[in-house]
């Protein structure tokens, strides 16, 4: 982005504080554009004829440095690059790393489809929602057209997650495109061999495509401006990765110099990067060490920059933390991630039922229901307002006290002695310290659970119903 | 074909049509006819339309000559029906270009970066009056640590936990200390002997007054067995108590004299004085505990420097760790801030930093044997997750610009210093031809 202040934005704008894009004024509507929470298209009025000249300018100084590229149709499709900071405390990381899982053309169809399904079914929860993998490359290894274009077809038919297709031979390429090419696939890749008629199979088709210069920055840039030239502008970058010794340390630099060059304004090189792991499985042969090793790089280039990256192993112990990586990295850190406050039913909760108190951060929230939902735990799940602070540091920092906890139970209109017959709080392990102020507060009986919610199961085994006396 | 032509013949042809713009027929980009001059005479138009169609029709001679499929791009132009899209065959490039723009790519170091971030030395050999077989120094970066900008004096370490008791731990842990977790100083040989530990931090966790009590004299015993068993620079824990540890630590460093240890930790809802002072009178370094809040990082590293005349060269920050899944965006997003605050300037951040990996095995991924969810895949065995889930914290940490990893499993340590020591330049590997990686039968 080119301008860093709303007030460079209002500039461009209409000045009619009409509401239209859900701001009272134009000048709230210039910050959510500053701060990439709005899209300039919001504004109504700016996209009058008479505004063209401003919605035109200002759209570009909005554009973000790094460029974006789509890859998939529909709602599985991804979108990579756009950023503008090279921290993601100085705003936030946008699009995050689309994490692609392999499958080769010399695949025995059986393994085909079940890999396919693990790829696109593998699912973590977290914080009210799951981590999953985006996408699928499908490798020539055969380097027959035919053999790949079936292998392509095959994944089509069980998947509708984008695609990357890759071989280094432009026939190979064609073939998986003319199967394909309606599902906006990424190719993979044009090297300094064979660019030219790569590069004709990608303008044919219309779809994105990745410049594979292991190694070497001057030729990567040659070649991405080559397309540009020719009037591609959907590149993705791949300077090589380098598995192992002092090779990784110049990829490590290779990633990091691409993109302070293209966050600081040159826009030759500013695409999006993909990093390939994979490369760990050409040094490790036993998939453990491999596996290992493939994380450390995947999880590296996820914090570094890279905005795509193509990977082997589906073992969870790999995919996990790639996944929480990911996630991590890409988290807006702008915004405490939290759960209206309110009591809420799990499953349906008797008189008998217990009350859980916990906090409206999300992660503690959602956590704790899903111990609870996918136990089978019929219960009452209280969400004080914590201003979006877990357990132990709003116990730690005030936000979870006695009142705060009788006033979530009063907003929310829940009444302990008519709803329940045990006019019992359950608190967490963690909050063990507020038990006797909740006591003399709320006047209910306070018993204390145990400190991971993921133990309330066994918990409740042994100690619900409580002993009322 | 027998009809050559050269694009110079052209060139010539489209000044005399008045036809203008003809561009990279073999350079560059689309080729485009722009006809001056709007409301011409029929006549006219007609001698260039058909002087148009001549010039095409030889430019697609060229096209035929390169190998492009022409006939079939006419005929769909022209509303054949039935056309496919070129195929695989005869393909060459139709868009245009025949070399590599040429181009050289450049990127500047980061001006702003300015300072450079304390040296601390930890150990003393016995020419500084310790017993150490060596010293550790950690810190004097330029710049983020591996980056190009400029050279990184000095790699990370790690020191592995050793308890003066046996704790409950995760399991896939607990089976590599089973025969040593009685004995404090045998557990610190086991580390540094067969697990490459670079140094020790032993825990005085017995002395919580809601453990055992045990005393800060009978703590140090055991400060000075590790010291006999094992030769590396150490660091010395308390319980976390914060009632009890100044008076943990003022022992520990007294016996400790000389070895130039760490005493961990001063933090500020503790008696921090006491124990900026027990380092101090005994020549040690400090570590200087937050919890993932700068602004209180800064303001204890002032009241260490200016309140207990903590010299600069002593103190080493802990900005809190917290795992991958439970808070590690905050914690790299910290550690990220404090350093690049140092390098730009800020003294009160100026210093190396320390992480306690090992609270990733307080993550669920890292020790529960399967998922409490039941949506969830499988999360598959828990020996290979935990030590991932340590490393990919440590990792990440690394790269915000932690300096020393406290941790505790054998593999995590072992991969985590390979990738670390890879990025810093010191490991050397076989190189890899990666150019056709996508044939790789794995
Ligand atoms: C991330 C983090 C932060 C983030 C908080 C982000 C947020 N939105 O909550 C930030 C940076 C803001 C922060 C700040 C502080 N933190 Co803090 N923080 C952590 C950290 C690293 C992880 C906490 C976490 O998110 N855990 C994951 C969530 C899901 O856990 P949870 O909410 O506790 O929920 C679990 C259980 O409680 C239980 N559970 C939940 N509900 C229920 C209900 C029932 C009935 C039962 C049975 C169980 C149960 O199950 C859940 C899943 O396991 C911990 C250290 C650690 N443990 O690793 C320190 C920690 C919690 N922080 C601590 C402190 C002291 C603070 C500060 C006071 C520091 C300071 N000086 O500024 C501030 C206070 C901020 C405030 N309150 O305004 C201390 C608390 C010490 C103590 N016991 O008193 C900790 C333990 C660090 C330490 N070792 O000292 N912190
Ligand atoms: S829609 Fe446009 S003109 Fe109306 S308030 Fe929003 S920014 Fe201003």
């Amino acid at each position: 982005m080119k301008i860093n202040s709303p007030l460079q934005a209002y500039k461009y704008l209409p000045g009619d504080n009409c509401g239209i894009c859900g701001e009272s004024t134009c000048m709230a509507f210039a910050s959510r554009l500053i701060e990439r929470s709005a899209e300039l298209t919001d504004c109504e009025p700016i996209l009058r004829d008479d505004q063209k000249k401003n919605f035109e300018n200002l759209q570009e100084l909005l554009r973000p440095e790094i460029r974006e590229v789509d890859i998939g149709v529909g709602d599985k499709a991804v979108t990579i690059g756009g950023d503008d900071v090279l921290y993601r405390h100085k705003l936030t990381f946008f699009n995050k790393t689309v994490l692609t899982y392999d499958v080769w053309d010399t695949m025995d169809e059986n393994d085909l489809a079940e890999r396919v399904d693990h790829i696109e079914n593998f699912q973590k929860f977290y914080v009210g929602q799951f981590l999953n993998a985006d996408a699928i490359a499908i490798r020539s290894v055969s380097d027959e057209p035919s053999q790949f274009s079936e292998t392509v077809k095959k994944v089509m038919e069980k998947t509708n997650l984008p695609i990357v297709l890759c071989s280094f031979n432009p026939e190979v390429l064609r073939a998986g495109l003319e199967v394909s090419s309606d599902r906006n696939p990424l190719i993979y890749a044009a090297n300094k061999d064979n660019w030219q008629e790569v590069a004709d199979i990608a303008n044919d088709y219309g779809v994105p495509v990745t410049l594979f210069a292991p190694g070497d920055l001057d030729l990567l840039k040659s070649m991405a401006l080559t397309f540009t030239k020719m009037g591609m502008e959907n590149l993705v970058l791949d300077p090589g990765t380098y598995p192992t010794g002092t090779q990784l340390r110049n990829t490590f630099n290779n990633f990091i110099k691409l993109r302070r060059a293209g966050i600081n304004g040159d826009r030759e090189i500013a695409f999006p990067l993909m990093s390939v792991p994979l490369t760990s499985w050409l040094v490790y042969e036993d998939t453990v060490n491999a596996s290992y090793w493939e994380t450390v790089l995947a999880c590296t280039f996820i914090i570094k920059y890279g905005d795509i990256m193509l990977l082997h192993s589906t073992e969870p112990y790999a995919m996990l933390p790639e996944l929480h990586m990911r996630d991590t990295i890409y988290t807006d850190p702008r915004k405490p991630v939290m759960v209206d406050p309110g009591v809420y039913e799990v499953g349906s909760p008797t008189a008998d039922s217990p009350v859980i108190i916990t906090t409206n951060f999300a992660l503690t929230y959602y956590t704790v229901e899903s111990d609870l939902a996918s136990n089978d735990i019929d219960c009452y799940l209280a969400a004080i307002d914590t201003e979006g602070i877990g357990v132990e540091a709003a116990v730690a920092g005030g936000q979870l006290t006695a009142s705060k906890i009788k006033k979530g139970l009063e907003e929310s209109e829940f009444d302990l002695k008519e709803q329940t017959n045990h006019k019992t709080l359950v608190l967490p392990g963690l909050a063990a310290r507020l038990q006797g102020d909740v006591e003399d507060e709320t006047g209910a009986n306070v018993v204390i659970g145990p400190a991971d919610s993921g133990r309330i199961p066994g918990w409740m085994d042994k100690n619900w119903p409580p002993s009322t006396e | 074909m027998t009809k050559k032509m050269k694009l110079s013949d052209l060139t010539e042809m489209l000044k005399d049509l008045d036809v203008e713009a003809l561009e990279g027929v073999n350079i560059e980009g689309d080729i485009e006819f722009d006809v001056s001059g709007v409301g011409l005479d029929p006549n006219l138009s007609y001698a260039l339309g058909y002087e148009a169609a001549q010039v095409s029709l030889h430019i697609a001679n060229i096209a035929k000559l390169l190998g492009y499929p022409v006939d079939q791009l006419f005929g769909a132009s022209m509303g054949a029906v039935g056309q496919e899209a070129p195929s695989a065959e005869g393909i060459a490039a139709k868009t245009g270009l025949s070399e590599l723009a040429s181009s050289s790519f450049e990127v500047s170091p980061v001006k702003e970066w300015t300072h450079t971030i304390e040296e601390v030395t930890l150990g003393a050999t016995s020419s500084d009056g310790g017993s150490r077989g060596n010293t550790i120094t950690l810190g004097g970066e330029n710049a983020l640590p591996y980056y190009f900008d400029a050279e990184m004096p000095h790699r990370n370490y790690v020191t592995m936990d050793v308890f003066d008791l046996p704790i409950s731990m995760a399991k896939s842990v607990r089976t590599n200390y089973e025969d040593v977790m009685d004995d404090p100083a045998e557990w610190a040989k086991k580390v540094v002997n067969e697990y490459n530990a670079d140094m020790v931090t032993i825990h005085l966790v017995s002395t919580d007054p809601n453990i055992e009590d045990t005393s800060a004299k009978e703590a140090s015993k055991v400060v000075e067995d590790v010291l006999q068993a094992v030769d590396v620079p150490l660091v010395i824990g308390g319980s976390g108590n914060p009632d009890k540890d100044p008076e943990v630590l003022e022992k520990a460093a007294e016996v400790a004299e000389g070895e130039r240890a760490l005493l961990a930790s001063a933090s500020l809802n503790l008696d921090y004085e006491r124990i900026a002072k027990a380092a101090t009178d005994h020549g040690h370094a400090i570590l200087s505990w937050t919890q993932l809040e700068i602004n209180a990082q800064k303001e204890l590293n002032r009241k260490l420097m200016t309140q207990c005349n903590v010299p600069r060269d002593s103190i080493l920050m802990d900005p809190t760790t917290a795992a991958l899944g439970y808070g590690l965006d905050y914690a790299y997003t910290n550690m990220e801030r404090i350093r690049l605050a140092g390098l730009t300037g800020d003294d009160e951040l100026t210093f190396p930093m320390s992480s306690g990996t090992t609270n990733a095995w307080g993550a669920r991924e890292s020790w529960m044997k399967e998922s409490p969810i039941q949506n969830d895949s499988d999360w598959g065995p828990r020996e290979y997750r935990g030590p991932i889930w340590e490393i990919s914290t440590g990792l990440a940490l690394a790269l915000a610009g932690n300096d020393l990893f406290m941790m505790m499993h054998p593999t995590s340590v072992q991969v985590l210093k390979e990738a670390t020591q890879s990025l810093f330049g010191t490991k050397e590997a076989e190189d890899i031809d990666i150019s056709n990686w996508i044939g790789a039968e794995v």
